[in-house]
Formats: structure tokens, C-alpha cells, sequence
């Protein structure tokens, strides 16, 4: 019997139709989208924090506009994913408390600092546009709640990309202290960067069950592929350098060879051990608990509501 | 109403005047009004819509996919509700 349901459903991943919520799925599929899907919602709003630190420092009115609505878009998508993710029978209360006690990860990248202002262009150029392509390739994801956030979130995306590419272009071209410290931040956060698509599909606990069901679309290693050879040429543009001197066009591939990535500091930042890890989940428990009496208070009000006490 | 765990509503959207309304995603709320506005930041952060309603997801009833077979078999053999079931001639026009 199980047997049977397992085959039909793998038929239907087979022939491009979506699951939706009330569809039967394997139960190994259900806790597949619930880790990923979380931890991307996850990554939507502890990424709030890195950027969150600039706005009251942001260098004009403008400036200041964009990063505000950039930032709640932010809260945007952790908000849809969380909604997605819900459809899969757990509750927003689970998905915080795994957040919160370290049950759940979110993308490492989030755990290094914004030191500059050109960090904040560097995350909408970079991160962002790591994002972008990872987020691009899930549009296409089996399940239906998953992807038509993605479709939504690609929508409001390219826009916090081309506002990271601004900054970053204004600084590259500004005055040399500014030119400086564009590359300063290109340099930092280029390996992260890389490291967001996750571990060579040598090395992936997840990839070969994601790609059978179709929940992942292309592996960690095209993706990121794509990723290098689009931010080569927009680094040249702006006249920045990539911090990486084994980078260099493969004719025969006809894309971008790269050097070795550190891997160590990727385990090392997922197991606690990045620079800000402690800090971006303090806060976070921090905001919850002191929202908690606005909470109480909504709760109230609507109970006392319900008792006839108005009119 | 457990604390922290705030009812979930279904939130639909319609995109203009006149168009179907389409369902978009889910908001925790206390109440309507808090649904609707929390519905309106966070599906309606670019104009996408001119009117949302909010439901409480325990009130939507759906049918089970599993069994849409049997459930929509019903329509399956009435294929005269479609024009094209009729032979007309070519002559008749307007019909």
C-alpha cells in the first residue's frame, strides 16, 4: 500500500505536477521541506539583523528609504516561507523554538558582520545575488506552497540586488577611502558568498533525495557556477577585484574557474563558532520575549471582545 | 487561544477591480482587523491588490485531493454541456 502511494507520487513529481498541502507524501518528503523551507525562512529574518545595523547609520534620506523597505521585504519573505511551511502541519511556535535553541540553521552567511557601509551594498550585490540564483532555480520546487513564495520572493529580489550593485558602484567609483573600503568589503564577504549554495554535491547529505523528488532543481555546485560567472563581470564593471587569483575564464567550459574554497571556516561558522552565531539568536529571543506582552495584550483584548464586553 | 500560537488566516487577494479573487499565502492574526492588516504589509507591499479578505483557516472546508475521483466523477460523462457536443450547420450563423 505504502509502496503503491510512494509510486504514484513519484509519477506525479516525474510529470512536473506540483504537491500541494492535502496530497499524501512520503513522510521522509514532509521533514525535507520542513528543515529547508524553515531554515530559509529562518535566513529571511535573522538577515534582517546584519542590514538592520546600518539604517539609523545610513549616509542619506534615500539611502535610509531603500534599506527600510529592503529590510521589511526581508521580514516579507521569512514571513511567506514561514506560511509555506506551515502548510506542512507544524506550527510557527515549533518552527521559532527550533529556531531559537539551534534545532533549526539558518544560512551562515548571516553570521559575519556588517563593519561598513559597503557591507550593506556587498549583501544586497553578493548575498543577494547568491540568493537570487538559488531562489531563481526553486521556483521550479515540487511542492506548490514552497513555489509560488519563490515566484513572489524572485519578484521583490531583484530589487535588493540592484540596490546592493548601486551602493557598491558608488563606492567603487567615489573617492579613494570610499574605492577602498568597497573592496575591503568585496573581500570579505566574496568566499562567504560562495559557500551559501552549500558543501560540492560530493560532499551533500541532501542533494540526491532532493533532486529524485524535485524539491531541489539544479545541484549546489551549477548554481554556484552561475553565480561566479555573473559577478565576475559585474565586479569588473565597477572596477573591483575578486579576492581570488587562481579565477580565470575556461574557454572550453566557457565559464569562470575558481579557487579552493575554505571549508573549515564554513563548518566552523555553522558550528557556532562565526563571528556574530551568538548574537543574532540573543536578539532574537531578546524581540520575542519583550513582543510577548503585545501578544498577551491582542489576546486579551479579543477574549474580552468575545464575552460581550463590547457592545 | 494558546499564547504565541496565534490563529492562522487564509489570506485572498484580488489583484483589480473585477478580477477573481486569488489566494496568496496566510497571516497570524487575533482578530480581523489585525488579519487584514497584517494581510495588507505583507501581500500588499506593492500595490498588488484593491481589495483582500481574510478567513480563519479552521473555517475552510476543502475537499480531499485524494479522493477527487470519485468526488468530481459527477461531471465525467456529461459532455452535453458543452457547445461542441451539437452538430450545427455551417450554414446557421450566430448560434
Amino acid at each position: 500500500m505504502e509502496d503503491r502511494k510512494e509510486r504514484a507520487f513519484q509519477d506525479k513529481i516525474d510529470a512536473e505536477l506540483k504537491i500541494e498541502p492535502k496530497d499524501w507524501m512520503p513522510e521522509k518528503y514532509r521533514r525535507h521541506l520542513i528543515r529547508q523551507i524553515s531554515q530559509h525562512a529562518h535566513s529571511e529574518i535573522i538577515g534582517m539583523q546584519p542590514e538592520g545595523n546600518w539604517i539609523t547609520r545610513a549616509p542619506s534620506l534615500r539611502a535610509k528609504m531603500v534599506l527600510i523597505a529592503k529590510v521589511q521585504d526581508e521580514a516579507g519573505h521569512g514571513l511567506y516561507l514561514y506560511s509555506a511551511t506551515e502548510t506542512l502541519g507544524i506550527t510557527r511556535n515549533e518552527l521559532i523554538t527550533q529556531l531559537q535553541t539551534g534545532k533549526a540553521k539558518y544560512s551562515n552567511i548571516f553570521n559575519y558582520p556588517t563593519l561598513t557601509w559597503a557591507d550593506v551594498g556587498a549583501i544586497g550585490w553578493l548575498v543577494d545575488g547568491a540568493a537570487i540564483v538559488n531562489q531563481q532555480s526553486l521556483r521550479r520546487t515540487s511542492y506548490g506552497p514552497y513555489s509560488r513564495a519563490m515566484i513572489r520572493i524572485c519578484k521583490e529580489e531583484s530589487f535588493h540586488h540592484r540596490q546592493g550593485y548601486e551602493i557598491m558602484s558608488k563606492m567603487a567609483l567615489g573617492t579613494t577611502e570610499q574605492q577602498e573600503m568597497a573592496q575591503d568589503a568585496l573581500d570579505r564577504w566574496w568566499w562567504p558568498s560562495l559557500m551559501m549554495f552549500g558543501p560540492h554535491d560530493s560532499d551533500s547529505a541532501h542533494t540526491s533525495n532532493a533532486m529524485q523528488w524535485k524539491i531541489k532543481r539544479e545541484t549546489n555546485d551549477d548554481l554556484r557556477q552561475v553565480f561566479v560567472d555573473r559577478a565576475v563581470k559585474q565586479a569588473e564593471l565597477i572596477g573591483l577585484t575578486i579576492p581570488d587569483s587562481e579565477l580565470k575564464w575556461n574557454p572550453k567550459n566557457k565559464n569562470y574557474d575558481f579557487g579552493k574554497i575554505d571549508w573549515n571556516e564554513f563548518w566552523e561558522v555553522v558550528n557556532g563558532n562565526g563571528f556574530c552565531n551568538k548574537e543574532r539568536i540573543n536578539n532574537h529571543v531578546k524581540a520575542h520575549e519583550e513582543g510577548k506582552w503585545v501578544r498577551d495584550a491582542a489576546i486579551a483584548y479579543t477574549e474580552k471582545n468575545k464575552n460581550g464586553a463590547r457592545a | 487561544m494558546r499564547n504565541d500560537n496565534l490563529p492562522v488566516w487564509e489570506v485572498f487577494v484580488q489583484p483589480k477591480t473585477g478580477a477573481h479573487f486569488q489566494h496568496c499565502g496566510s497571516v497570524h492574526a487575533t482578530d480581523k482587523e489585525m488579519a487584514l492588516q497584517n494581510a495588507r504589509e505583507l501581500y500588499t507591499r506593492r500595490q498588488e491588490g484593491s481589495c483582500i479578505w481574510v478567513v480563519k483557516a479552521e473555517d475552510i472546508v476543502s475537499s480531499n485531493p485524494n479522493d477527487s475521483e470519485s468526488f468530481f466523477d459527477p461531471a465525467d460523462d456529461k459532455v452535453y454541456r458543452y457547445p461542441t457536443f451539437f452538430k450545427v450547420s455551417k450554414k446557421v450563423k450566430g448560434l
